[in-house]
């Protein structure tokens, strides 16, 4: 029943804005033009959204722990990326360093806090919502916080013709939806094809057998666990170029994470691209094509989503049920 | 062993009374400056986490969404006031009555899920909640509502604490004492047996999500009420009180305290508040500081500064060995260690 409304609502909400899309003729003077760059700009974001979730959901689906702290990684990578690139450090080799340097914090985190306790999720979590306060004043004490912006690589700082309509868009965000689709079979490559990814699916399935059949568990964890923080911080220096460097960019980093991964199901990857894209989209959107005055409240859509998400499919659209 | 117990029992009655006793002097012997601007905080932002301890302890829901609920009845009871020029008893009924009817919707949606992912949920609504309130802009937008004041005898909460600090305390006490009476009431057993074994409740009979969504919209009443309250105190209300820094405030005080006993929320809203206070100033980074106690806590001794006296207790009531036996079956002492298993 309440699934049947759901999907109802999402079916009515996708027709209205195709219907304000596409009602006026597909013309140069009809509103097809506004719909291209406005979907683009949800797929760039949810693009961000891909790479920051997928760290996130790769270190619940191995180890069931909920890190807290990864908006705190997520920002500790820009402000990293930004002062390598103050520096005059190319902005490819900025991004591969920051995600190192916040690989290593997120490391430590886990082998000091993470690693004796295993198995205590709610612990856990707590834990890292601690090292996500004191990671937040420290990043405020050590690094100006006055919001900047990170120069984006040098081919490309301007915009290209879409072809389409005589638009012009930003040529990095056209880069930020590559490299999330790279990320993307990068990692599905890696959990599919490779050694290590059977090992990780193995220690998802079933960690004390794995362990028992000669697996270095921790090992496995600790490889995990660097790769989910290296994701961050290499978001961190992507968001930070498309969007900006601030304290605060940390919580909603963190906000959008947490939807992602819980519209697209804990742990799964495709669940973490589909999510991304959900919520990217929905956000641009919403801010378009709501009726008039309505507008503001397009963040409450953002909720909407998960409660309809959550309606349908309670461990979200690609999640196992315990 | 039944001397101990009962001697145990009076002993701690005892000492609630006496904190209660001291509680209700301290408009007496204490500074106008303390009375209004530390222990009326105390009191509201205790109400508050007595809230989220309820649902932690009693309900096994450790929920991030009580600030936002406390926001809810704020900004309602504020616009309603200022904007609408309602009668202030009426507008805050109806500000608690929101937060109550969000509670059951929130707690309707998250009732599903436990643990972690309950956090995530909950987490997700509050900063929601706080964009929404920092956005739209019949709700004040980033500036929030100002000259919010309290009816007659309130309305002067920096000059004339008395009247709103006895307020305050009358609130605190109705809570504390309803709270307490429910987790005796056969609702509030099964509320408990939902939260050790939800298939076994289920088995039984009762329904999971619902006392579970009930539960949510009782503690979401409570964190309105204290909403109201900290509103009338402060005499405005904006987005800031209800951000993220202010969520993750209010679980450091639950923790302080002991995320399973209802006065723990008292006692970690006075501690915080006094750090709050007169130690903000001497080093630069108290959110540090704070992050660094809230680590320690959750690492040494999860069930608070409450639990260490629950924990005195245990020691007295049983023989060495059997502790041992004991904590060995159950791994790490307190709440959090029992949430370490698998949903489900």
């Amino acid at each position: 029943m309440s699934a049947a409304l759901a999907l109802a609502a999402a079916a009515a909400a996708i027709l209205w804005v195709l219907y304000k899309a596409f009602g006026e003729g597909f013309g140069r003077s009809g509103n097809v033009p506004q719909f291209v760059v406005v979907g683009l700009n949800g797929l760039s974001l949810g693009g961000l959204y891909f790479i920051t979730a997928s760290g996130f959901t790769l270190i619940f689906g191995l180890m069931r722990v909920v890190n807290m702290a990864h908006g705190s990684l997520y920002l500790l990578g820009a402000y990293v990326g930004l002062g390598f690139t103050d520096d005059g450090m190319p902005w490819l080799l900025a991004v591969v360093l920051a995600g190192f340097v916040v690989g290593t914090v997120g490391l430590v985190m886990q082998q000091v806090f993470l690693r004796w306790n295993q198995g205590q999720e709610l612990r856990q979590a707590l834990i890292t919502i601690g090292l996500s306060i004191i990671l937040a004043d420290q990043m405020v004490a050590h690094f100006d916080p006055t919001p900047r912006t990170i120069a984006p690589p040098s081919g490309l700082t301007g915009s290209v013709d879409l072809g389409l309509y005589g638009l012009d868009y930003p040529s990095f965000r056209l880069f930020v939806i590559g490299a999330a689709l790279l990320v993307g079979v990068l990692l599905w490559l890696l959990i599919k094809r490779t050694r290590f990814g059977i090992v990780i699916r193995a220690g998802v399935d079933n960690r004390a057998m794995a362990s028992a059949l000669g697996v270095n568990v921790q090992l496995v964890f600790a490889a995990a666990f660097f790769l989910g923080s290296a994701l961050a911080g290499l978001a961190g220096v992507f968001g930070g170029t498309v969007l900006s460097v601030a304290p605060g960019q940390d919580d909603k980093f963190l906000l959008s994470s947490l939807i992602v991964v819980i519209i697209g199901g804990m742990g799964s990857l495709a669940g973490a691209a589909l999510g991304a894209l959900a919520l990217g989209l929905v956000e641009q959107l919403a801010s378009v094509y709501l009726p008039e005055g309505y507008t503001n409240y397009s963040i409450l859509l953002t909720f909407i989503l998960l409660i309809v998400i959550l309606a349908v499919r309670p461990t979200g659209i690609f999640g196992r049920s315990e | 062993m039944t001397r101990y117990r009962r001697a145990w029992t009076i002993g701690s009655r005892a000492l609630l009374v006496v904190g209660l006793l001291v509680a209700a002097l301290v408009p007496a012997f204490f500074s106008t400056y303390f009375t209004g601007a530390i222990a009326v905080k105390v009191l509201w932002l205790g109400l508050a986490a007595a809230s989220l301890t309820f649902l932690s302890g009693q309900g096994g829901m450790v929920s991030l969404a009580q600030t936002a609920l406390f926001g809810v009845a704020g900004y309602v009871t504020a616009r309603l006031m200022v904007f609408e020029a309602m009668s202030p008893w009426l507008a805050a009924a109806a500000g608690v009555g929101a937060a109550t009817v969000t509670g059951m919707v929130v707690g309707a949606v998250a009732s599903g899920t436990r643990g972690i992912y309950f956090l995530m949920i909950t987490l997700a609504f509050a900063v929601v909640a706080y964009l929404f309130f920092s956005q739209v802009s019949t709700f004040g937008g980033h500036t929030g509502i100002n000259g919010v004041f309290a009816p007659a005898p309130l309305d002067n909460p920096t000059l004339k604490p008395t009247a709103v600090y006895y307020a305050c305390l009358a609130c605190c006490v109705a809570a504390y004492l309803l709270l307490r009476y429910l987790a005796r009431t056969p609702f509030g057993l099964a509320l408990a047996a939902v939260r050790d074994e939800p298939q076994r409740a289920n088995a039984l009979g009762f329904d999971v999500r619902l006392h579970r969504t009930a539960a949510f919209a009782l503690a979401a009443a409570v964190a309105g009420v204290a909403g109201v309250l900290a509103t009338w105190h402060i005499t405005s209300i904006s987005p800031g009180t209800i951000d993220v820094t202010r969520t993750i405030e209010l679980l450091v005080v639950a923790v302080i305290g002991g995320l399973y006993r209802l006065e723990g929320a008292w006692l970690g809203a006075l501690v915080y508040v006094l750090l709050d206070t007169y130690t903000r100033g001497l080093s630069g980074r108290f959110e540090t500081w704070i992050g660094i106690a809230f680590v320690l806590i959750v690492l040494v001794s999860p069930g608070g500064l409450a639990g260490l006296v629950a924990r005195v207790d245990e020691a007295f009531r049983r023989p060495a060995r059997r502790r041992r036996r004991r904590r060995r079956r159950r791994g790490a002492r307190g709440v959090l260690a029992s949430w370490g298993r698998p949903a489900g």
